[in-house]
């Protein structure tokens, strides 16, 4: 079996498992291309459907072109999309960009904090009105019981020690040196209330299979991977103050592909144009141990 | 031409330097992103720590404060012969559920050894979870060798003693190699500093790791995961979901789900974007509609009707567990199993046996299994559930234990617990039931051939030359005595009639069960069949008895009986001529030759 297709299989498998064992489910959707690589798998898994919401967290400092593609596929692809975000951070303007705290203090006010309490549906969640293609408040905050997300293995450390399906306490905390074992396809289904499991479908997937993949299968990306005719482009999105592009003139997904196999970036870490990990000593791990994706 | 892939793990006790092998085989191999080489070079260099290539892999931050690899963690490289995912397994034994979770990720092992410390309690361990693991291609590689001056006795001690150990678990390694993963001996690169070694380095070895063949050949099984009905914008489908462990499936196959026993007929294999799909083979994450619609739900095994052996469906079951938990595991308490998407709830009823997983010794059974122990016992679930032994279909027959919502062990299932000998004998009988019976009786073909059918079983212990004797048996009963004679090879039969038997065990319960049916068969046409088997125990005997109608006579070759069995006849193994005289005598005196 091809590699594509033993990857692919395996994603689709723990998607049926996750939906079926973990009661109130849902899947992060950073606009990304591995998240939306997910959001794809999910509709193979189900047939074309896509049988739980899709939470964003938008921390309003996203590039801008990422959220009216957010908001063109899940009218197209009639998603029940659902977006959360931490207002208050954002109203007392106390975020990086704005020259309040450090880039690692802004990721976790505008992500890890506004992540945590849209899961846990004590603040507020905007979801989409299929009707007129506007976010209401939803009037359902039951906490999610099981949360999808796209991390891979390879992106960096703390990711290459993960489980498919990983527990979080109460306040979301990843007990590292304390995971279930996983093995023979099974995984863990069973938890205390009050706790949640984070599922992780992409672990085995490398930056390049996921180029390949969207090539392979034609998904529909954010233009902002590709190099416009200016010999930049972005390897990987984030918001807009913390996120460099590259030197690249990869136009195409394919030039993408060929570039990660035997160019420039064979042997350059992906996450390298991200700003945040250098302030945490090379890793995500501090950030991650408190519910970071 | 496409690479291959393939996931290694590498195992072994606590300090032999495993994360360090990975560390120095991606720097010598420019397999580490750009920069990643400096950057743990800097950070040791600020936190005045002396610079270790483990450190390119145990990345978390608790893991470089202790100096120890807490779980288990995956780095890619690649070769020019495949794409590899690197599994690193911790090697201390309160990380045990760790290295499972790694180990079963992988296809195929590198267990390393200090040459300094020697074998040491988890490098037998951990070849013991290997083996119950289902993974059979490993290498051994004996690492800091330049600690003990690259000797080449040290690396042959170990090699003997460890050989011995995995024996005991019918594993042979496809290789040893002498290494320092710190100076970067036999690597990636040939050592100057062990002339003496001519075999493989790792890298080498890894490339030499054979590609498990896909499981297409084996019968078809489906673990149901779910049943869809999805209705936004009109879909009407009932979709039966999950992922095809073994086996080939199509449009039009009767399907059977089991423990149901509910039935029907594969109308569409379901796929996204595309329409349907031809086929659906092992390794799948596929979907079905049905001709008729059955109720079945998810924990059914779906299988093709008529394709044998099917599942057993059973609540009492004999297992083979791992536990992995702190607290003991209780006999008469409750646990969850899940086998194949199947879960539900069971006692450990019976501890048949408790083994010490890192030097096989037998401890009393007693009232509990614990932490890190493995144990032969009878299990009773809730309800029926489907399932195959372990020797027949391996994936189907896993399982894991959740005891309060944590996943505290795993297993093999090896039989159903209803006696094996009263199983076998309840097919007998059906089978003499629907046998065609024929016009001609057993007495009036013997009369016509001048003999009656037996059965000659040549057993002894496996290095004694039973197939020549035979042969020579053969030739001279059906050449010399004009009789009606046949040798059935052991061949003949595994790769035939069983080739559906994965097995490795030559002594299982279905092959023997089968190899007897077949004899049956010939017997039934009046055959003297001749047959050779490796060291016969009573229990196989039995099973040969329990099928088998007619007369039996068992001669052991060689000196003395190394089995429980009482055979009819011992011959010495050295004079072919004159025991092939013996035996055709034996079969005059007996009554089997009758006198032309």
């Amino acid at each position: 079996m091809p590699h594509l297709d033993t990857l692919e299989n395996k994603s689709i498998h723990i998607f049926r498992e996750a939906y079926s064992q973990l009661g109130n489910l849902c899947m992060l959707w950073s606009i990304g291309k591995d998240s939306t690589v997910l959001l794809w798998l999910a509709r193979k898994a189900f047939f074309g459907h896509v049988p739980f919401p899709l939470v964003h967290i938008d921390t309003h400092h996203k590039i801008p072109e990422m959220i009216e593609y957010r908001d063109k596929y899940a009218v197209k692809w009639n998603l029940d999309m659902i977006y959360g975000e931490n207002a208050e951070a954002l109203a007392n303007k106390n975020t990086y960009p704005d020259g309040k705290c450090t880039r690692i203090e802004c990721c976790r006010l505008l992500k890890t904090e506004a992540l945590s309490h849209t899961l846990s549906g004590e603040w507020p969640r905007w979801r989409i009105n299929h009707a007129n293609g506007k976010y209401e408040i939803d009037s359902n905050t039951e906490p999610y019981t099981g949360v999808i997300v796209g991390v891979r293995a390879d992106e960096e450390g703390s990711r290459s020690k993960e489980r498919y399906f990983s527990p979080r306490n109460r306040n979301n905390d990843w007990d590292v040196g304390n995971q279930p074992p996983e093995f023979w396809n099974q995984y863990k289904t069973d938890f205390a209330k009050g706790t949640h499991v984070r599922v992780h479908p992409l672990l085995d997937w490398t930056e390049l299979n996921i180029w390949e993949y969207i090539e392979r299968e034609n998904i529909p990306m954010v233009s902002l991977y590709f190099n416009k005719g200016n010999g930049v482009r972005y390897r990987s999105l984030g918001c807009g103050p913390c996120t460099n592009s590259v030197q690249s003139e990869a136009a195409t997904v394919s030039e993408i592909a060929e570039e990660l196999r035997t160019g420039k970036f064979a042997n350059i870490a992906e996450r390298s144009g991200r700003a945040q990990d250098k302030e945490d000593g090379g890793g995500l791990e501090t950030l991650r141990r408190e519910g970071y994706m | 031409m496409k690479k291959e892939d393939m996931n290694i793990v590498i195992v072994g006790h606590v300090d032999h330097g495993k994360s360090t092998l990975i560390g120095r085989l991606l720097a010598d191999t420019n397999s580490l992103p750009q920069g990643k080489l400096e950057q743990v070079r800097e950070t040791c260099r600020k936190n005045s720590k002396p610079f270790e290539y483990a450190f390119l892999l145990d990345a978390l931050k608790d893991e470089q404060a202790q100096g120890i690899t807490i779980d288990t963690a995956r780095c890619f490289f690649k070769t020019e012969k495949r794409n590899y995912i690197i599994i690193d397994a911790p090697g201390h034994i309160e990380f045990l559920k760790n290295m499972v979770t790694g180990a079963s990720r992988a296809e195929a092992a590198l267990l390393v050894i200090d040459a300094n410390e020697g074998v040491r309690e988890n490098s037998r361990r951990h070849g013991y979870m290997l083996s119950m693991l289902g993974i059979k291609k490993i290498v051994v590689a004996i690492n800091k060798l330049d600690l003990v001056n690259y000797s080449e006795n040290v690396f042959n001690s170990i090699k003997e003693e460890y050989g011995k150990f995995l024996a005991q678990l019918s594993i042979t390694p496809m290789a040893y190699i002498p290494v320092s993963a710190f100076v970067g001996d036999n690597l990636a690169l040939k050592s100057e500093n062990t002339p003496w070694h001519n075999g493989l380095t790792i890298l080498e070895s890894m490339n030499a790791f054979p590609c498990e063949p896909p499981l297409t050949q084996q019968v078809f099984r489906m673990p149901v995961q779910d049943v869809y009905k999805f209705t936004k914008n009109g879909d009407d489908r009932r979709i039966v979901a999950g992922t095809v462990e073994t086996g080939v499936i199509k449009p039009g196959c009767s399907v059977v789900f089991y423990p149901s026993g509910k039935s029907s007929k594969v109308k569409n294999i379901e796929s996204f974007p595309q329409k349907a799909i031809e086929s659906a083979f092992a390794g799948q994450a596929v979907g079905f509609t049905l001709d008729e619609q059955i109720y079945i739900k998810r924990g059914e095994i779906m299988t093709i009707d008529g394709e044998t052996p099917p599942p057993y469906v059973s609540a009492k079951i004999k297992v083979n567990i791992f536990w992995l938990g702190k607290q003991s595991m209780q006999k008469n308490k409750k646990y969850l199993i899940k086998l194949g998407t199947e879960k539900t709830s069971f006692v450990l009823d019976e501890i048949l046996s408790v083994m010490n997983s890192s030097d096989l010794s037998a401890s009393a059974a007693g009232s509990c299994i614990k932490c890190n122990e493995v144990a032969e016992c009878i299990i009773r679930t809730d309800k029926p559930i489907a399932f195959d032994l372990t020797e027949n279909i391996a994936n189907t027959s896993r399982f894991v234990i959740v005891d309060k919502y944590e996943i505290t062990g795993g297993g093999i299932v090896l039989a159903d617990a209803r006696d094996e000998e009263s199983d076998i004998q309840k097919r007998v009988m059906l089978r003499n039931y629907k046998w065609e019976q024929s016009e001609i009786s057993m007495e009036s073909r013997a009369e016509r051939y001048s003999q009656k059918p037996v059965l000659l079983v040549l057993t002894g212990e496996r290095d004694t030359d039973k197939k020549l004797l035979a042969k020579e048996l053969e030739k001279s009963l059906v050449e010399k005595n004009g009789r009606f004679a046949y040798y059935l090879g052991i061949g003949t039969f595994l790769y035939g009639v069983a080739s559906d038997i994965k097995s490795q065990d030559d002594t299982s319960t279905e092959k023997i069960r089968r190899f007897a049916e077949v004899a049956n068969l010939m017997l039934d046409a009046g055959m003297i069949l001749i047959v050779t088997a490796s060291s016969l125990a009573n229990k196989d005997l039995k099973i040969m008895k329990t099928v088998i109608s007619t007369d039996i006579e068992t001669i052991w070759v060689g000196s003395e009986i190394t089995t429980d069995l009482e055979a009819d006849v011992v011959i010495s193994d050295d004079v072919c001529e004159e025991n092939v005289a013996m035996l055709v005598d034996l079969l005059k005196n007996k009554g089997y030759m009758f006198k032309f």
